[in-house]
């Protein structure tokens, strides 16, 4: 199988504003993304991220900042000369053209030989494994297919980036989660610098190299998924990826406090308000632990059986009530005492992080 | 490497640079519309304002002469006869049509389909050769009445074209498409799920149909009823052919004031007084339903 | 058959014979009374009476032979083709352009661009015999045009705005990303998919010019007179069998005109 070659250059965002009347869509962005990168924009509907897509596209015009590719300044170029593929969201195939017309769509319209299209989109169809569908219709497509044929027509002109916005919404669960290692091979295979948006956070951790949690505008996270997760800069973060109960915390001359007790933490910024529990990393507190752990004693209230785990929810005298994730395994659930009786949770100081309200 | 750490692409404040550019894409998208507009606004705007100006004035004075002309019994009569045509027509329209649109909104599409025929191919062909046809089939010695005749339901000819009887036949053929496809539109999307309710919950078919298809029906109703009233008010051709010079309405009566008597006063008057009826029901119309959707838009 | 149910309530098809029935005469009220006039076309007689007494084809002879009417006919096609080929492109650019600009008053435009279709045509017509007067078009074929097409684009900016909301505005955002100039994109991937509303408000508009009366009866004349208003004309002095005739081959020509606009939105 041969590869397209592509180019892959950074994207500097910069100080991108867009504003309808008085509500700001995007505030003050500024980000960098390296070339060949996989990037995620992650967050709730509403929060700017397909507004962010759209002016990297050029559907939409900023009110005020730069958008720069390579060493180009895009902001003002029109979007039939910016050479960006897009994949959209309900694919956007021409139905009036069979697979092999919309692949070649792009390369006609650069006066591309016509030999040289008949390589280019064989070879695009192939990276998408659909080669044998090439004179298909389009409504005689699968969701998966078209998927991959919007795939393959965004890339067979080699762009110089790849926009991708909620490209696998329109899928089925198993569907989805084949096309998000499909698509990520696709991009360890040519490496180009790829934009992706979604709200569904598992998709982003699962795929990005880097994720960027947007939140009303502006940029309330950036980082390697990992980061994300376990080390949310802010309330909003902690609370928008994953699960976790949010525990107001006193602050003290010498650290955080909660329920009158110390909290030994790795990430204890000044300002903080929170801090993030979890329910998969608490633990049931056992006598032989590191004396370390921050303990939370309270009664537990009840026991969710969900299949493979089991959640246990854990009153606190404080009024608070967290959750402690669990394997349904038989020797675990054994240990757990009767619902109504006291519990003692256990959390690790690594895993113990406290975050501020919002912003960084 | 980033492309931002080269500080000669760090350009300054763009804001209205951009905001030029999207002006300037906005007014060329809407330029599109502009030749349209202006062979509208030159054509229909114009001449309807001018007639607005003739008729508040007299030489060049403002004056309302042509409104106190047109308020005396001659004029109400005629106004009187337009609305009592049109209102009759409008509710032979209605009895007519409902039962067909609400067959059709029942039907599967492809039979649906086939009776749409039946209501496009009137609405494709000439009014002045429906019109026509009326006159050769109602006249004298036409089809209808040689029928009766032939049935033994009459000895004599009826008078049938040339007056009033002949106009209200006239237009309500002409008018019968405008209800029909008005209604069957808005029939279309009652949500059949309440009928069925209605069934489960004990009601016979005619009663749901009355206490719950026929109110959901009434925006159809309304929109139909209102399209067509507004349309027979300004009617021309198929009354002055069938009226035969017995049936007068308002827009006869413009004609004859202009094109014979080139009295502009009266004819503008006249002309505004009709307008204003037609736009406040029309008012009234774009409560119930989009105007574009009337003539088959979406 | 009778028996069974016939909708969701239950009823039965024998139960709603009687909607049959109605229904079947409403749609032979709404057709059979047009289509009389073919049979009465070819009658010998100078008298309209059904059955036609005789076959002949003395009327079509006396339509097709008789200058004015030829006249008349050239006369109504050559502006309805102009009439089509002016409405059809400002009709679709009109469209397009309010459908993509979005600007709060589009709506407002776009009312006013199908207020033609709201304003009594009497108004219309004395109206425009007003400015004519003073422009010196009153008779002229350009002064026809103009007048029919501002009868004429309503219907086009309806057919295609109508045309332009079901389809996927996205696919133009596609076209365009992958390096399609607004125009191209347009030209490339919009109109053929909206290629049957644009046939439609095509068809539309030469039949609103075609089939024009009120209008003409002010604005046409002599040299420039169309065929409905000499109709119209003779009509109201004596019922010519000419007429019967030519209101044949009108229907003839409406039939045609709904078939290719049936055909031609099936395609899709």
């Amino acid at each position: 199988m041969s590869k397209l070659s592509v180019r892959s250059q950074p994207i500097a965002i910069r100080d991108v504003t867009k504003t309808y009347g008085s509500f700001n869509a995007l505030e003050n962005v500024t980000l960098d993304i390296a070339a060949g990168e996989f990037l995620t924009l992650l967050g709730p509907s509403g929060s700017g991220k397909t507004t962010l897509l759209m002016v990297l596209a050029g559907f939409t015009r900023a009110t005020s900042g730069h958008v720069l590719v390579g060493s180009q300044d895009m902001t003002r170029v029109p979007p039939h000369k910016r050479d960006f593929g897009m994949v959209f969201q309900n694919y956007a195939l021409f139905p009036h053209m069979n697979v092999f017309g919309n692949v070649a769509y792009p390369l006609r319209l650069r006066r591309v030989s016509r030999s040289e299209i008949d390589t280019r989109v064989a070879r695009a169809l192939d990276l998408v494994q659909l080669s044998h569908l090439a004179e298909r219709p389009i409504d005689a497509l699968s969701g998966g297919q078209r998927q991959r044929i919007a795939l393959a027509r965004a890339i067979v002109f080699e762009p110089r980036v790849l926009l991708m916005d909620e490209p696998l919404s329109a899928l089925d669960k198993n569907l989805r989660e084949q096309m998000q290692i499909e698509i990520r091979n696709l991009h360890e295979n040519l490496g180009i610098t790829t934009v992706y948006v979604t709200h569904d956070q598992r998709e982003a951790l699962t795929m990005s190299d880097q994720v960027v949690v947007i939140d009303a505008g502006r940029i309330s996270q950036k980082g390697a998924p990992r980061e994300i997760y376990e080390r949310p800069a802010n309330a909003f973060v902690a609370d928008f990826i994953g699960e976790s109960t949010l525990l107001p915390v006193q602050a003290g001359a010498d650290g955080f406090a909660f329920g009158g007790r110390a909290l030994r933490a790795t990430v204890a910024p000044p300002g903080g308000l929170f801090l993030v529990a979890r329910p998969e990393k608490m633990e049931l507190h056992r006598t032989d632990m590191d004396p370390a752990y921050n303990l939370f004693e309270g009664t537990l209230h009840q026991l969710v059986y969900q299949g493979e785990t089991v959640l246990a929810q854990v009153a606190l005298p404080e009024g608070q009530t967290i959750s402690m994730r669990l394997t349904s395994r038989r020797e675990v659930m054994a240990a757990l005492p009767e619902p109504g009786k006291p519990i003692t949770l256990a959390l690790h100081p690594e895993d113990t992080v406290i975050v501020p309200e919002r912003g960084q | 490497m980033t492309a931002a750490s080269d500080p000669a692409l760090q350009t300054g404040d763009n804001a209205a640079a951009l905001r030029a550019d999207e002006l300037r894409e906005r007014a060329t998208l809407l330029g599109m519309s502009v030749p349209a507009l202006l062979i509208v606004g030159v054509i229909v705007f114009i001449p309807v304002g001018w007639l607005f100006w003739l008729s508040f004035t007299d030489g060049d004075q403002l004056s309302l002469t042509h409104y106190r002309r047109i308020a005396d019994i001659t004029h109400a009569r005629i106004f009187w006869q337009t609305f009592e045509i049109s209102a009759l027509v409008t509710v032979l329209a209605l009895l007519l049509g409902y039962p067909l649109a609400y067959l059709m909104s029942q039907l599967s599409p492809r039979w649906a389909g086939i009776c749409l025929i039946f209501v496009l191919v009137p609405f494709w062909t000439s009014l002045l050769v429906r019109t026509y046809a009326w006159m050769v089939l109602l006249q004298r010695r036409g089809l209808v009445n040689q029928t009766l005749m032939d049935l033994g339901i009459i000895d004599m000819p009826l008078r049938l074209v040339y007056n009033y009887t002949g106009t209200v036949i006239g237009m309500l053929h002409i008018m019968l498409p405008f209800m029909i496809l008005p209604l069957y539109a808005a029939l279309r999307t009652v949500d059949m799920n309440y009928m069925r309710a209605a069934a489960n919950l004990g009601a016979s078919p005619l009663r749901a149909f009355w206490t719950v298809f026929f109110p959901l029906s009434m925006p159809g109703v309304i929109a139909g009823s209102l399209l067509v009233f507004i349309l027979s008010l300004g009617f021309y051709v198929t009354p002055a052919l069938l009226g035969g010079g017995r049936v007068m309405m308002v827009s006869m009566k413009i004609q004859q004031d202009a094109g014979l008597y080139f009295d502009w006063g009266a004819a503008s008057a006249l002309g505004v007084a009709l307008l204003v009826i037609t736009l406040g029901i029309f008012w009234v119309l774009s409560r119930f339903m989009r105007i574009e959707r009337l003539y088959g838009g979406r | 058959m009778l028996n069974r149910p016939a909708s969701d309530t239950q009823i039965t098809h024998a139960r709603r014979l009687w909607l049959y029935a109605v229904a079947v005469l409403v749609m032979a009220f709404l057709i059979l009374p047009t289509f009389v006039v073919i049979p009465m076309s070819f009658s010998d007689s100078r008298f309209l009476r059904f059955p036609p007494q005789g076959f002949s084809l003395r009327w079509y002879e006396s339509y097709l032979t008789s200058p004015e009417w030829m006249q008349a006919t050239w006369v109504s096609l050559k502006v309805a083709v102009l009439t089509t080929l002016l409405a059809t492109p400002l009709g679709i650019a009109a469209s397009y352009g309010l459908h993509v600009s979005r600007v709060p008053f589009s709506r407002v435009l776009t009312i006013a661009l199908i207020s033609p279709l709201i304003i009594p045509i009497i108004i219309l017509g004395v109206g425009i015999f007003y400015l004519y007067v003073r422009l010196g078009v009153v008779n002229t074929i350009p002064g026809l045009v103009m007048a029919h097409t501002i009868l004429a684009i309503p219907f086009v900016v309806v057919t295609v705005s109508s045309g332009l909301q079901q389809y996927d505005s996205n696919q133009e955002l596609a076209a365009r990303n992958l390096g399609a100039s607004r125009w191209t994109a347009f030209r490339t991937i919009t109109l053929p998919q909206i290629r049957g509303s644009i046939v439609a408000g095509g068809l539309f508009a030469f039949i609103t010019s075609f089939d024009e009366v009120v209008i003409a009866l002010f604005i046409s004349g002599g040299q420039n007179t169309t065929l409905t208003r000499r109709m119209f004309t003779g009509l109201r002095d004596e019922i010519d069998p000419t007429i019967a005739a030519i209101s044949s081959l009108l229907i003839v020509l409406s039939v045609i005109m709904l078939l290719i606009l049936v055909l031609s939105n099936r395609q899709k």
